[in-house]
């Protein structure tokens, strides 16, 4: 019966071809190398799935922020273990991201015809420091206040419009709740989206290129 | 390969699943108790809150008390305050009335007043004798009255407060 559902299924949606497609494509000879951009895929996915739960006990207000951050550590059930793994898959996909990038590089993976691909994730690699900046000062502690009120500062030592960068970050001349609150919305929403478009594209972009082989000794 | 033997494809697929399951009742069991947590959480407001000395509290004359109960709601706490008059009828320590001040028309605290022998409430003068009858006033019933008391081995009062 379930043969039959399937078949069903498969002729109207095409599963078959979707799987020959995307994830039956022939690969080069891997190396271990090679899985660390399903790695930060599957890094991005977690840290989506624990925010969102986050979400649920979190309040992005400075009276509430660092006591409901209290209570998900404290009073909730399993609520250590959640925000444990965000912040822990957080660095981790810094640094997983990196390595792949890195790897990318060193193999000459960006060349024709992936320029876009690495184009795309360069644009990538920037959107997950911006996930990690304005994580960062979400907790609102001693910790995340000051060096979100550094990471400002130092945006605004640009030449010029240094001073309108600052305001525009901060929503206004000072760390305050506008801070906290547009902070809040570009890591939830703003950035997530553009990470999900930009994570599109570059499934696109290999899925039709392919994987790259490794250069030879002769390359 | 003869039949019956394990082949290595489906070797592999069983290990996966079998590790990805592990996994997801590990990670899906936290998640929905997470999610769940609050509905689990028993929310007993009751207590029995100390009101005095009894040796304090002169037989016949009433005696006016106050509490205030916290409740916590995660990281919000919302402070409420009740209050009272325990009225001694005689020296026997069971043998009294406890009040609850709050007017039983809009919820005004309401206060004794000595030359008139009588509980007045200060917003629609609504009236209570010392028994907490009605006498004037728009209050639709007597005053409310705490009936779980005790006294304690140390001679405190305490009543039994139940939420509201």
């Amino acid at each position: 019966m379930w043969k039959k559902i399937y078949e069903w299924l498969d002729e109207r949606l095409g599963l078959n071809d979707l799987y020959k497609n995307i994830l039956d494509r022939p690969e080069p000879r891997g190396t271990w190398w090679n899985t660390l951009g399903s790695a930060s895929l599957f890094l991005f996915i977690l840290q989506g799935v624990t925010g969102i739960f986050l979400m649920v006990y979190y309040t992005p207000s400075p009276d509430h922020a660092y006591d409901s951050i209290n209570y998900i550590m404290n009073g909730v059930a399993f609520g250590w273990l959640i925000r444990g793994i965000h912040h822990w898959g957080a660095t981790l996909m810094i640094i997983v991201v990196f390595i792949h990038m890195l790897r990318v590089f060193v193999t000459a993976s960006f060349k024709y015809p992936r320029e876009l691909t690495w184009l795309v994730g360069t644009g990538l690699f920037i959107l997950t420091l911006g996930m990690g900046f304005t994580g960062y000062l979400l907790p609102w502690n001693q910790q995340s206040y000051w060096a979100t009120t550094v990471g400002t500062q130092i945006a605004g030592s640009v030449p010029f419009i240094g001073d309108f960068i600052l305001k525009a970050l901060r929503g206004g001349p000072d760390l305050s709740a506008l801070t906290l609150q547009r902070f809040f919305a570009a890591h939830v929403w703003m950035l997530p989206a553009a990470l999900e478009g930009l994570i599109g594209v570059h499934l696109y972009l290999i899925i039709k290129h392919g994987e790259s082989n490794f250069p030879s000794k002769e390359d | 390969m003869s039949e019956g033997e394990l082949s290595r494809r489906s070797f592999f697929k069983a290990v996966v699943g079998i590790v990805g399951g592990i996994i997801g009742v590990a990670v899906g069991v936290p998640a929905i108790a997470y999610l769940l947590d609050p509905a689990f959480k028993s929310s007993a407001k009751e207590s029995w809150i100390s009101v005095g000395k009894l040796a304090d509290i002169q037989v016949g004359k009433p005696y006016p008390f106050a509490f205030a109960i916290v409740e916590v709601n995660g990281w919000e706490r919302t402070s409420t305050s009740h209050g009272g008059f325990v009225i001694r009828k005689s020296d026997n320590p069971t043998d009294m009335i406890i009040f609850n001040s709050q007017c039983t028309h809009l919820g005004c605290t309401v206060n004794w007043e000595a030359d008139a022998q009588a509980f007045i409430c200060p917003c629609h003068n609504g009236k209570f004798s010392k028994d907490g009858v009605v006498l004037a006033g728009p209050p639709p019933r007597p005053l409310d009255r705490y009936t779980d008391f005790r006294v304690t081995n140390d001679g405190i009062l305490e009543i039994y407060y139940k939420g509201s």
